[in-house]
């Protein structure tokens, strides 16, 4: 086990370099820029632009640099605003992203995971096909289109909920709710199928036939067993929240990092791009690297010793 | 023991045709069809995608105005009059626009799905038939590369390749081929080691062949239903670079563009968002049913 964990950790880093490198190389050749989008500067105050961000200095002069800030945590400055650095940025925003996405993700998972039970043991009846229709449903809405839908009928429309903003309980339903859409269907189906899988197995038949009422069946023995597989998409769940608050964040006006992250792209801010995607890619593949450790302890059939996929 | 003379005389010929096959076996492509036209979820979802395609063909014609043709005087009008689908906020014709989009979003998918195909097929193949050291490096190739969130991998590739539709297609190709590749790969090892490829290496058939012949063939199945569900997992990426202002530039437009210049207006003018919305997500219904349909239709296990 110990060997897995080095290996996943060895994997880990090398995609974090390479996610490092290709974004600085990126930033460093990409066209136009901060800077260019402004009206024609003198030359001497481009020369002082120059000399502050190190512009002067050869590339990898640049890219050792900004190796060895990055090491001790220090994603430099913003090129836009001048009195922002990238840290301050995503401390920011990143506990508004991160409280959205809990509930997002909560709201996922108390909603799926029952929807997905539920269908599978009322099999081709009406539960079954309310809910997979609803899950067919939000696979094929993207997530701000079903945002700005949720904005027209439950804020124009009905006056219901406010419809932007950040801060109170009732200004967060409708994000989380476009933010959960997508993962919800998808935990409901894989579910489903996990749970129609186990209700066939050999165990299920014993467990009814030593006596156990149905519900202590489903409970002990079905749903416990059909939860792992679900368990590995945690960490894919946890990306397709936090790409998605991209879209959600920006709709509803929140002040949350991938507003910032979405702004500074319009805005060719290649510092804050470069710092904030290095911060998502660093915390997305922890979280990945989380739920596999914890799959393995959950699992007893898992053994990743020296995983060779067929 | 006495025999009987009779036993001995040839059968006549009415009475050999008893002996032969009813009808001839259905081939494999012949009986996935004969499943897939069962299911009546996958079958709506060739018709729904034959009519989108032929809509993206003619409907930019049909109504008269062209996507591009833009009247000021004639801003955001509502459905009707005219404008079957209303204007949008430079008074260009909407249906013109949706069905100009829907040329721009199925030719992302439908492409993106092909480069994947061939990058990821090739990849896949080589690394699973050539195996040992080559396999183990290759794939480490891809599992550093999966390590990486698609999306922000994506972002970060648009930035450099600039707007544009070429530049998407490039971006998302370059991402979505991972999942291929691990899905021929699996598919090639578990059929390499079977006799007939014992056979076409014993009749002198050399690796290039036996790949292109008699395995990735063989593959076909998977492979396919990946590739339909590429389709939708495309137009969705592009939906959503689209959003953040990386996606087509103007005047050409695809449903993404569409859907969130709609969602700038969305008080005042909601049909803006409605009919895009709308197209993307049947389009998405339509792949996922048939990639669904055609998952079971291709796995005997699941054929009913």
């Amino acid at each position: 086990m110990a060997r897995y964990i080095l290996r996943r950790l060895a994997t880990m880093l090398a995609a974090l370099w390479l996610i490092i490198t290709l974004t600085f190389t990126i930033m460093h050749i990409a066209p136009g820029g901060p800077f260019a989008s402004e009206k024609k500067l003198p030359p001497a105050i481009l020369d002082n632009i120059n000399a502050r961000y190190h512009f002067n200095d050869p590339l990898w002069k640049q890219y050792t640099d900004y190796l060895g800030n990055l090491l001790q945590g220090d994603l430099g400055p913003s090129f836009k605003y001048e009195n922002r650095t990238v840290n301050g940025i995503i401390k920011d925003g990143f506990p508004v992203s991160a409280t959205l996405g809990c509930l997002a993700i909560s709201l996922a998972i108390l909603v799926g995971l029952p929807a997905g039970i539920i269908s599978a043991l009322r099999r081709n009846r009406w539960p079954d096909y309310l809910s997979m229709f609803l899950a067919n449903l939000g696979f094929s809405v993207p997530g701000f289109i079903l945002a700005g839908l949720l904005m027209y009928v439950l804020a124009y429309r009905l006056d219901l909920l406010p419809p932007a903003m950040w801060g109170t309980p009732r200004q967060a339903v409708m994000p989380a709710l476009a933010l959960s859409a997508l993962p919800m269907a998808f935990l409901a189906r894989l579910m489903r199928s996990s749970m129609l899988e186990v209700l066939g197995q050999d165990y299920m038949r014993t467990a009814r036939a030593k006596g156990l009422s149905e519900r202590l069946a489903v409970w002990r023995h079905a749903v416990r067993n059909a939860i792992t597989p679900v368990i590995s998409y945690l960490g894919t769940l946890v990306a397709t929240i936090f790409t998605g608050s991209f879209v959600v964040e920006n709709i509803f006006a929140i002040p949350g990092l991938g507003r910032y992250y979405v702004a500074s792209i319009g805005d060719r801010d290649y510092t804050v791009i470069l710092g904030v995607t290095i911060f998502y890619a660093a915390f997305l593949m922890l979280m990945n690297f989380l739920v596999d450790l914890a799959y393995m302890f959950i699992d007893p059939r898992v053994r990743l010793v020296d995983r060779k996929e067929v | 023991m006495q025999y009987q003379q009779e036993l001995f005389t040839p059968l006549n010929a009415p009475e050999l045709a008893g002996e032969q096959m009813g009808r001839e076996s259905p081939g494999y492509w012949s009986d996935v069809w004969r499943s897939l036209k069962k299911n009546r979820l996958a079958l709506s979802g060739i018709l729904i995608i034959i009519f989108l395609g032929i809509m993206a063909g003619i409907g930019p014609h049909l109504s008269g105005s062209a996507y591009d043709a833009q009247n000021l005087s004639l801003a955001n009008r509502p459905p009707g009059g005219g404008y079957w689908f209303g204007t949008d906020s430079l008074g260009r014709d909407l249906f013109s626009r949706v069905w100009i989009g829907a040329r721009i979003s199925l030719t992302i998918g439908l492409f993106t799905s092909f480069i994947c195909f061939f990058i990821g097929v090739l990849y896949g193949s080589v690394s699973a038939f050539i195996g040992g050291r080559v396999d183990d490096i290759m794939m480490r190739i891809v599992e550093v590369f999966y390590g990486i969130p698609f999306m922000l991998y994506v972002i970060v590739m648009m930035m450099a390749l600039d707007t544009g539709l070429r530049a998407i297609l490039i971006a998302l190709g370059m991402v979505y081929w991972l999942d291929m590749a691990r899905i021929v790969r699996g598919q090639v090892l578990s059929l390499k080691e079977q006799e007939f490829v014992l056979a076409a290496r014993t009749l002198g058939a050399g690796t290039w062949r036996i790949l292109t012949r008699h395995l990735i063939p063989n593959t076909m199945g998977p492979i396919i239903v990946t590739m339909t569900l590429l389709v939708p997992n495309a137009i969705f990426a592009e939906a959503f670079l689209s959003f953040l202002g990386l996606g087509v530039s103007a005047p050409m437009a695809s449903w993404g563009s569409l859907a969130s210049d709609g969602i700038q207006g969305l008080r005042s003018y909601p049909w803006q968002l409605f009919f895009p919305a709308f197209f993307i997500s049947i389009t998405m219904l339509a792949f996922n049913f048939l990639g669904d349909g055609l998952r079971d239709a291709l796995d005997p296990r699941l054929r009913q």
